[in-house]
């Protein structure tokens, strides 16, 4: 008896409980459809992740005060208490570093924002002349300030699209005055839109001046927070980042077993710990999805069991007229097999549909992934054979004698 | 096969029925014993039963519950194994083969009918018919033209699609007749084959046996406990206790072909259509 036959037979023992076989499957199309919707939502996620930090560049690097990890204590970079990270720093690792091409300073300032009538409450950052390149992210109306701005701590400021909207709503603010801790800065630029990043922050909600007028002017002190550098290329940005490191160090005339007191991290290395993140997420979701496919792959068990019991007879004629115990064994494997294929065929199909529909619904980037099926292929294969050997073997145990006289 | 000789050294105690020189022995069971152990207790279903059953004969075993006649076709039909003796099928010791031996000489070498008939239920007579070529590996067109064959020597031609509970008794009970014979098997084993069937349907089947047994020379034992049933084969075999209590010709055979022309046709649903 070949394979085929014993394919067809499972087939029609299959069709002839069409109901209970719908049921049993069930199981296992929850979960292959619940696995690849899951794993689709996590893919999607690190997929837009990944996007997003390509879009701020991968040629980026932080330099940050203080250091994440002291002694074992873990500080906050940027921290407060630290002052360690100077003007002169910046200026010293755009002058010193050859692998470095551009430098800004960020400092952040918490404002209220006045303009005629109309008031917003924002951060107020103050960077170089460099922030557009740097970032990629270019002005729409208008233009950045310049370096002579920036020297001469000019009142002038770039503001990005939300604030554009809200506090000139159908007008160009181009030229128009906005006072910033009650001092008038004129607006110079208008920055692209950008739209939401990954947490839902509205990243249109900026305003920049040069960093020398926010240090003097808004927050009356000179430390820097964080500054941002690009390195001449992606392959440059470890080189830089150690260049970085040594200069800082010598600078800060820090001896070789004294820790860092400042941060540079690289975004390659956020990409890294980013995906390491959605990676996360995804394994969990996949879990807690296969889950489901365990329950539906017990399901067949029990079935099947079930099945054995109450076809006794029937493996019995089958036994008696000249099937091997083998070919009943088979028979079985296969009808859960099938039960499991088949269910996982229609679990891929609602799964990738689900997939389609959850942007549409709930606004989750998605990503179908095609290792997730063909995961979910295997496995349900692999639950097929798992869970129908026993019922299975049990069936191929039966004694002919025994299982004719059931009834 | 040297087993073969061994038998042949210890000649059967009673050899009756067809036994002519050149008649070929399809069954020769010799020293046949079977004991059960439930629990501590030793059941002695068999004790010593040695038979020669030649081509061509048609044999009724008979015998009261517990008198080994189920045990007897049990091991006849290589369901089981005796604990003692030797069992030759058609040439081919059978008395120690395993599990997966046994299947494939039921497959190849026996056809049964039971008393339950014993059909997959929601599948087609012809499809039921076909099942035991499945097993043999038989090729599609050749297991449909050699089942369509079988139903209609039994005279079911036109039932084929039929499920058993679209079926009579008789009518299942002619399938699986029809299933018994599809392999075309040394051997037809039939157990209580009329004990569902009322007493004209049973003619009708033995009708069809004894056809076949004279038209195709196939080789049939019968289990039953009726008497009258019997007396359609051509030689009983009488067990008691384990042991063949008489073996004997039937000396007034009864012809179901000459009795079902003097029985009144029965108002029957289904038989009405034939």
């Amino acid at each position: 008896m070949n394979l085929l036959m014993i394919i067809r037979v499972a087939f029609r023992a299959l069709v002839r409980n069409k109901m209970r076989a719908a049921l049993t499957m069930l199981g296992i199309i929850i979960g292959v459809s619940a696995v690849i919707a899951m794993v689709s939502i996590g893919q999607g996620a690190s997929a837009s992740v990944q996007a997003q930090i390509e879009s701020i560049g991968t040629n980026l690097l932080f330099v940050s005060a203080g250091a994440q990890n002291v002694g074992g204590v873990r500080s906050g970079t940027g921290d407060t208490g630290n002052q360690n990270l100077t003007v002169d720093d910046l200026d010293a690792i755009k002058r010193e570093v050859p692998s470095v091409s551009m430098v800004t300073p960020s400092v952040n300032a918490r404002s209220q924002l006045v303009a005629g009538n109309m008031n917003w409450n924002t951060n107020v950052t103050g960077v170089s002349e460099q922030y557009p390149d740097v970032r990629k992210w270019p002005v729409a109306t208008g233009s950045f300030f310049t370096d002579a701005d920036v020297r001469t701590a000019a009142r002038v400021i770039v503001i990005g699209r939300t604030l554009a909207d809200n506090l000139y709503p159908g007008a160009d603010p181009i030229g128009q005055d906005i006072r910033v801790m009650n001092l008038p800065f004129r607006v110079v630029g208008v920055l692209a839109a950008k739209g939401q990043d990954q947490q839902g922050r509205d990243q249109d909600d900026v305003a920049f001046a040069p960093f020398t007028t926010v240090q003097k002017k808004i927050l009356g002190r000179d430390r820097i927070q964080i500054a941002y550098v690009s390195a001449i290329s992606q392959d440059a940005t470890y080189t830089a980042q150690s260049q970085i490191t040594d200069l800082l160090r010598q600078r800060h005339k820090l001896t070789a077993n004294e820790p860092d007191d400042f941060t540079v991290r690289n975004m390659t290395d956020i990409a890294e710990a980013a995906n390491e993140t959605s990676k996360t997420m995804t394994i969990l979701l996949a879990c807690i999805a296969g889950v489901s496919l365990l329950v539906g792959g017990i399901g067949i068990m029990n079935i099947m069991l079930v099945s054995v019991t109450e076809r006794t007879r029937e493996i019995g004629i089958r036994m008696a007229i000249g099937a091997r115990s083998s070919a009943v064994r088979s028979q079985f494997l296969i009808e859960s097999i099938v039960l499991s294929l088949t269910g996982g065929a229609i679990g891929i199909i609602l799964g990738v549909v689900l997939s389609l529909v959850i942007p549409a619904f709930l606004g989750w980037p998605t990503l179908v992934s095609m290792m997730a099926i063909v995961g979910s292929v295997l496995f349900s294969a692999a639950v097929g054979i798992f869970f129908g050997y026993y019922p299975a073997r049990k069936a191929a145990s039966l004694d002919p004698i025994e299982a004719l006289r059931y009834e | 096969m040297s087993t073969t000789f061994a038998v042949e050294t210890h000649e059967p105690a009673v050899v009756l029925g067809k036994s002519s020189p050149e008649a070929r022995p399809v069954i020769q069971l010799d020293h046949i014993h079977k004991t059960y152990t439930m629990g501590d207790v030793e059941v002695h279903a068999l004790r010593g039963v040695s038979l020669t059953i030649n081509e061509g004969e048609f044999v009724a075993i008979m015998g009261a519950s517990g008198s080994g006649k189920s045990t007897t076709m049990n091991i006849l039909g290589c369901l089981d194994r005796p604990t003692r003796g030797t069992y030759i099928l058609d040439g081919e010791d059978v008395s120690q083969m395993s599990k997966d031996e046994r299947a494939d000489i039921r497959c190849k070498k026996i056809g049964f009918v039971f008393q339950g008939f014993n059909l997959l239920s929601r599948t087609s007579a012809l499809e039921n018919v076909e099942l035991p070529m499945l097993y043999l590996g038989v090729d599609a067109a050749t297991r449909h033209e050699r089942a369509m064959e079988a139903l209609n020597a039994v005279g079911l031609a036109g039932r084929e699609q039929n499920h058993p509970n679209q079926l009579s008794g008789g009518q299942q009970q002619r399938v699986a007749v029809a299933r018994s014979l599809v392999n075309h098997p040394a051997l037809i084993l039939a157990d209580e084959p009329t004990g569902n069937l009322d007493s004209r349907t049973s003619v009708e089947v033995m009708e069809i046996f004894q056809r076949l047994n004279r038209e195709r020379g196939i080789t049939l034992v019968l289990v039953t406990h009726e008497p009258d049933i019997a007396e359609y084969a051509d030689r009983v075999i009488v067990f008691k206790d384990g042991k063949i209590k008489s073996d004997h010709p039937v000396e007034h055979r009864r012809s179901a072909a000459e009795e079902l022309k003097n029985l009144p046709v029965i108002e029957d649903e289904d038989d009405e259509e034939e």
